[in-house]
């Protein structure tokens, strides 16, 4: 678990490095997620015991936000002065773009021959 | 207070054990509901835990700073776990590749679909710039979002907590908007959805079929990728636009 650890803040400190030294408007973890992609690519998977702590971590993802959530309480104000155009803007661009989303992919996997007919 | 009770939290609040330890008791309450209620998506646990650290940083006049010193651990993983989600990406890699040219297309179109209606309706209903570039990167994951936001002179904290909205309304909405275009494809559904409400929408997903949960740690994925390397080139000239 730990080399695994040691493995995501490498590819972690390689991103940032890469951002910051050649100037990109991508966040380091982004870069170190890419990095990582394909480096599994090219070594064909990831160990198991990679395998098992990205599961571990990712499974409390969402224990994650919470910090950053919490920050809520910085913009009360803000929230007070432009909830209209915040939740309008919120809830219609959410819906569609699920929508545009699933209305494209269904037709165009729907197009291919290997799909085509499976409806 | 007592003296003795005051001394107490003199040394709690200056120590980032206390800011720590309300996050992981706050997170373990919610998920508690959260399994009480079926994984019903309105009790969703980040919401939950949110809300109740809220509560009680303000009723004891704590400010966000101080919680922050202890809270900034568990934070700090979000990096490392954006680096992890190569993980389930690369799972995904066979299938990817066959439906390669679909995925990319619809990708690009729900990934600006997200970003340029959030950002235009809000210019239309007179919002703040600060706060159009904190809504942009909405529809991706936290880490990346709030990495973005900053670059394009927005809010991270508004963004971190505009990103939860979003992943929140696509778990709870997705399933009436699938009913409406009659889409069953569970690996349609799974795509649009990771695209739009990243991880809350995907662990929604996950809830409905494995495919649909893979296809949509996909579509978060990607879009996280797509949206860090375009939004910075987009924005600029969308701005222009709505002048």
């Amino acid at each position: 678990m730990i080399g695994a650890l040691t493995l995501l803040l490498v590819f972690q400190l390689v991103g940032e490095v890469a951002v910051r030294g050649l100037n990109l408007p991508i966040p380091g973890p982004v870069v170190g997620m890419g990095l990582l992609f394909v480096t599994l690519i090219v070594r064909s998977g990831p160990g198991e015991q990679l395998r098992a702590t990205a599961n571990g971590v990712l499974q409390h993802l969402s224990l994650l936000f919470v910090p950053a959530g919490t920050g809520v309480m910085l913009h009360f104000q803000r929230l007070a002065d432009e909830w209209l155009p915040l939740t309008v803007a919120l809830v219609f661009s959410t819906l569609l773009s699920i929508a545009v989303a699933a209305l494209l992919l269904q037709r165009l996997t729907h197009r291919t021959p290997s799909h085509g007919e499976s409806r | 207070m007592t003296p003795v009770l005051g001394e107490v939290w003199v040394y709690l609040s200056t120590t980032p054990l206390l800011g720590l330890t309300l996050t992981l008791l706050a997170y373990q309450a919610a998920l508690w509901l959260y399994r009480r209620a079926n994984h019903h998506p309105l009790l969703n646990p980040v919401m939950l835990a949110v809300v109740m650290l809220v509560l009680v940083l303000s009723v004891t006049d704590t400010p966000y700073g101080t919680y922050f010193d202890g809270a900034q651990f568990v934070h700090f993983l979000l990096g490392p776990a954006t680096v992890a989600l190569a993980i389930p990406l690369h799972a995904q890699w066979g299938r990817l590749r066959s439906m390669l040219v679909p995925l990319l297309a619809t990708l690009v179109a729900g990934s600006l679909t997200a970003a340029l209606t959030a950002v235009g309706i809000a210019a239309l209903l007179g919002a703040s710039r600060e706060s159009m570039m904190s809504l942009a990167p909405k529809s991706v994951t936290t880490p990346i979002a709030m990495g973005v936001a900053e670059r394009l002179g927005g809010l991270p904290s508004l963004t971190a907590v505009l990103v939860i909205c979003t992943g929140i309304l696509g778990a709870i909405c997705a399933r009436y908007v699938y009913g409406m275009l009659r889409i069953d494809d569970h690996a349609v559904r799974g795509f649009a959805i990771g695209i739009a409400s990243h991880g809350i929408g995907t662990a929604r997903a996950f809830q409905v079929s494995e495919q649909a949960g893979a296809f949509a740690a996909l579509g978060m994925g990607l879009n996280g990728l797509l949206t860090a390397a375009s939004l910075p080139w987009v924005l600029p000239w969308l701005e222009r636009l709505i002048g």
